[in-house]
């Protein structure tokens, strides 16, 4: 079956691959991208490091120059937001209050920063996930200010090391009493507590917010506990929601993103990919979403490919990296049924972050589900091979807590 | 085909080596080296994908007119 006109609905890293892989396939009908946002595609794993740093300027976030884009003969709407669909008649509803028809539609619409509840959106207090509220956060970070991270992810540990890295006082506040880091979970909890008390961040775990406080602006953030931390600069970053509310009354299952099966199919002739696609994983038949990078790009990847060939491919494993106090972070793997990280190469015995290991994580029967590497790009990448199989060789020494602090 | 890389935004995934390892290494920091900028027909199919699947997108391929 041919698919005539492909409507992709999202220009960020999912959308744009997608595009980018029909043409690579050998796609010969239109495409189009709609972005919600004015600014050309961009990558934003940087958002959250280089550009909060400055040390890249937003451009240098540009996924692609749009001229690319438009040589594949890709048309690139911005500025424009789908506000509705309607499945039978195959039609998208925009913002400016007409529509587009699409023959093959793939929602790209990822997620959005959740809300802390009791946070007014006094100036001060900032998220992060677009490009300019990276550069919002910028401009208000600087030598001595004095900034409150809301958030035990990853996301809000990049934030902490960025705004250290400018000179700011961190306080990082979670919820939970253990850091977390992707897919990876907790597992490296104490060692990141650990990086982050030496970059010079107060870690605060355990603990809720209960309001922000100020007039004009932020001045103070109380805690449930009853203490309360000046702050000149608030940043929450308490996860992620899908961005599906225009799909409501579409009669699409959007119970946590949108569910679709092991290839990406939602309903017949809509596909969704990257952080609002939850697929169904084959083996455990329970449908997740994942908010990585590459992940988006490999089902976009496999969505083209289908769309193009009616070839259906297999699900990518999530890969993820972060960089923190200097630190390079790597991770893949799913992690979910596996125990404690054991260490398989290298040496984590300082706990600092010059430290080079990988360790990975194995689940009952053995089978090692996931890997981390730290400072151990080569290594890491051996391992990966490891992720899906029983290592042959003896059981690996497991990694003490008491110097390495790796749990 | 022509490959380019821009060891600057690379953030040491290893998918090009993954993808194409007779095209791409990594340095001890895991930043994308490249051995062979000119592959030959063999490698090119490998030498797209590597570029498709590079999560900061360090890697330009170019195709001989």
């Amino acid at each position: 079956m041919t698919s005539l006109r492909v409507v992709i609905v999202g220009a960020s890293i999912g959308g744009v691959s997608c595009a980018e892989a029909l043409r690579a396939e050998g796609f010969g009908g239109a495409i189009t991208v709609l972005g919600d946002e004015a600014a050309p595609p961009y990558n934003r794993p940087p958002l959250s490091k280089q550009v909060l740093t400055g040390d890249w300027s937003g451009d240098e976030a540009q996924i692609l120059p749009t001229s690319d884009l438009a040589a594949l003969d890709v048309e690139l709407r911005l500025g424009v937001r789908a506000t509705g669909l309607d499945v039978r008649a195959r039609r998208i509803e925009l913002d400016r209050g007409d529509s587009i028809q699409y023959d093959t539609l793939v929602i790209a619409t990822g997620v959005r920063p959740r809300k802390l509840a009791g946070v007014r959106r006094l100036p001060g207090v900032h998220e992060l996930r677009t490009l300019d509220d990276a550069a919002d956060l910028r401009g208000a970070l600087g030598e001595g200010t004095r900034v409150v991270v809301v958030g035990s992810g990853i996301l809000g540990s990049e934030i902490a090391a960025a705004a250290t890295k400018l000179g700011s006082e961190v306080v990082l506040i979670g919820r939970s009493d253990r850091l977390r880091l992707g897919q990876v979970g907790d597992r490296l909890s104490d060692r990141l507590a650990a990086l982050h008390r030496r970059g010079g961040v107060r870690v605060i775990s355990g603990s809720d917010v209960e309001a922000v406080l100020g007039d004009d602006r932020v001045e103070a953030v109380a805690l449930a506990d009853g203490t309360t931390l000046p702050a000149d600069v608030v940043v929450t970053a308490v996860g992620c929601l899908p961005a599906v509310e225009w799909l409501a009354s579409s009669g699409l299952d959007i119970a946590d993103g949108v569910i679709c099966d092991e290839h990406g199919l939602a309903a017949a002739g809509v596909y969704a990919v990257g952080d609002v696609a939850a697929w169904r994983d084959e083996s455990t038949g329970v449908a997740r979403r994942a908010e990585h990078q590459l992940n988006a790009i490999e089902q976009a990847q496999a969505v083209a490919l289908t769309i193009a060939s009616g070839k259906p491919s297999a699900r990518p494993l999530p890969f993820f990296w972060s960089e923190l106090f200097g630190a390079r972070i790597q991770a893949y793997g799913t992690f979910a049924s596996g125990g404690p990280l054991t260490l398989v190469a290298g040496d984590d015995s300082t706990g600092t972050a010059a430290d080079r290991f990988v360790a990975e994580s194995l689940a009952p029967d053995g089978t090692s589900v996931g890997v981390v590497g730290w400072n151990s790009p080569r290594d890491f990448r051996t391992a990966r091979a490891r992720v899906g199989s029983i290592p042959a060789s003896s059981p690996p020494e497991l990694v003490g807590t008491s110097k390495g602090s790796l749990s | 085909m022509h490959v380019t890389i821009n060891p600057d935004i690379c953030v040491g995934a290893g998918q090009c080596v993954l993808a194409a390892e007779d095209v791409f290494d990594q340095d001890d920091d895991g930043i994308v080296v490249l051995l062979d900028a000119d592959p030959g027909a063999a490698q090119h199919k490998a030498a797209h994908r590597a570029a498709s699947l590079c999560p900061a997108r360090a890697i330009t391929v170019t195709d001989d007119a």
